[in-house]
């Protein structure tokens, strides 16, 4: 993510495997900075919405994983057709390593839906375009999940499912709009989540949460991305010196 | 172009016809899975009127699938395809010709058959008319979109599972417009809108899919 | 400038309370188990390569 135009420099597992260890924990720091201002702000100082009541507050976390969820499929697509124009192989391995996190900000984004809805319209699940494109987009991650792990050579699996992430961006903004106009037909309820008047303390709140969403994000996959590249790469010279040596 | 393309066609075609059986199982897989439906939710008219443009769909969706893994895993076992990736002419030429013989032999009865089944859902003639049509126009986004996961899971373990976990989300705006346009005819609104939009998500993705799938069939032959 | 009375009042959320922490909770608990799997799932990775390795240093010593 934030490395990329670094990218020639650091495409390289061997160096980007030290970097993404000492970053990591910078990430989560940050992440942990961000999320305890945004919660200070969100959660004690903004003032209660005059239509929605204390509960408008799941707004703080439901607006950020909703933006993560859609952010990491295109920068999985991003990696993804970078992977696939210069055969990088790093490419491949922050897609499948930034995955998991992005179907878990799909999940939470579905989860404060419903949690949301429940009070605001007496159920749990409203077929609004919004609830049911995120629904879609966390089908598309368990797919290219499920693509990838089912592929053992992991070349295949990096090049298969980087045309399948493109194939899926070029799809979602059809799919996207297919739904809108699905429920603008079926009249079903609209999440106007963020149309509703913001005070500036609530605007920042959930900047802030963002922010600390997207940290969070970028420090798991540099984790995630770590093993990745010990279990590919066990047969290079580097890994066999690093595990030969004390792995810290 | 078009004698790459024809030849691929009237190959595939006979092939296809030496195993009638795959074909009118997914025939009766569709008729049977929409049959099941009334039994499910009871034989009132007007539920089944409301049901029917999305049961038909989604049924039809299912048997597009059916017959999806096939259609290049005959041609990799046999190494049929990768003497045509070698081939000169482009793969997506072939590709186009695969996707254009299996919507004859899988979307065009399905669109043949339709209307009868409707009749089972109370549809009016109008509404039988558009869903033949739309049926008719949207099964070929179907197997242009399905190639593409064909390719991709081509001589995986638990290919079949997997291509439905791929493709399936994509079909949804195929199914949105094709399931609309009957029930916009239905309710009297008019179904032009909704098929002039499935015909160009058809020939969208005849465009694009092959491309599409001729990539994937390079990196699963690699 | 905080905008409660008390801390009651806080866990209360107006009455939305419920859906205001379980939406909070179960975020919490995603992003507290998430690091920890995958920080597990790297330690026995790390442990099989190495036993490998050591396995294929001893086949080739001999």
């Amino acid at each position: 993510m934030k490395d990329r135009f670094n990218l020639y420099r650091f495409a390289s597992p061997a160096t980007f495997y030290p970097l993404a260890g000492a970053l990591t924990p910078f990430f989560f720091a940050v992440a942990a900075v961000f999320g305890l201002a945004g919660l200070w702000l969100g959660m004690l100082v903004a003032p209660t919405d005059f239509q929605q009541g204390e509960g408008y507050r799941i707004i703080f976390i439901h607006v950020p994983a909703s933006w993560m969820s859609m952010f990491i499929y295109l920068i999985m697509a991003g990696w993804a057709a970078i992977g696939l124009a210069f055969n990088t192989r790093l490419s491949g391995m922050m897609a499948q390593a930034l995955a998991p996190t992005g179907a878990l900000m799909a999940f939470l984004s579905l989860w404060t839906g419903a949690l949301w809805g429940k009070p605001m319209w007496g159920a749990w699940w409203v077929w609004d375009a919004r609830l049911t494109s995120e629904l879609i987009l966390l089908f598309l991650y368990i797919g290219y999940m499920a693509l990838t792990a089912a592929i053992d050579d992991a070349r295949r699996a990096d090049k298969a499912g980087a045309l399948l992430l493109l194939v899926g961006v070029v799809n979602i903004p059809i799919i996207y709009f297919s739904v809108q106009w699905w429920n603008t037909l079926h009249q079903g309820s609209s999440v106007n989540l963020s149309k509703s008047s913001m005070a500036t303390t609530m605007l920042w709140g959930m900047l802030l949460m963002a922010m600390c969403f997207w940290m969070y994000s970028i420090a798991v996959a540099f984790m995630r991305v770590r093993t990745i590249m010990l279990e590919r790469e066990r047969n290079t010279e580097w890994v066999k010196t690093l595990l030969a040596g004390d792995e810290k | 172009m078009f004698k790459i393309i024809s030849a691929v066609i009237s190959r595939d075609l006979k092939l296809a016809m030496r195993r009638q059986a795959d074909i009118v199982s997914a025939l009766f897989f569709f008729i049977i899975v929409v049959s099941l439906f009334p039994l499910g939710v009871g034989p009132e008219p007007d539920l089944l009127r409301k049901l029917a443009p999305g049961v038909l769909w989604v049924a039809a969706l299912l048997a597009t699938m059916l017959s999806l893994p096939r259609l290049f895993a005959d041609d990799h076992r046999d190494g049929t395809l990768e003497q045509l990736a070698l081939a000169p002419h482009p793969l997506g030429l072939v590709v186009t010709g695969k996707v254009i013989a299996h919507w004859l032999v899988s979307g065009l009865p399905l669109a043949l058959i339709a209307p009868v089944l409707g009749i089972q859902f109370d549809l009016s003639t109008d509404a039988l008319v558009v869903l033949t049509f739309a049926i008719l126009i949207g099964t070929p986004a179907l197997s242009g979109i399905g190639a593409i996961g064909a390719a991709l899971t081509l001589g995986l373990r638990g290919g079949g599972v997997l291509l439905s976990l791929l493709v399936l989300p994509l079909y949804i705006p195929v199914l949105i417009f094709g399931a609309g346009a009957v029930d916009a005819t239905v309710t009297g609104l008019g179904g032009e809108g909704h098929l002039s939009l499935l015909a160009a998500l058809t020939f969208a993705s005849l465009g694009f899919a092959p491309w599409a799938t001729a990539a994937a069939l390079k990196i699963a032959l690699e | 400038m905080i905008h409660w009375n008390s801390f009651g009042e806080f866990l209360a959320m107006g009455g939305y309370g419920f859906y205001v922490w379980g939406s909070f909770g179960v975020t919490a608990l995603i992003m507290l188990i998430e690091p920890i799997a995958v920080a597990r799932n790297r330690k026995t990775t790390i442990a099989r390569l190495k036993r490998q390795l050591r396995a294929e240093n001893r086949n080739t010593a001999e």
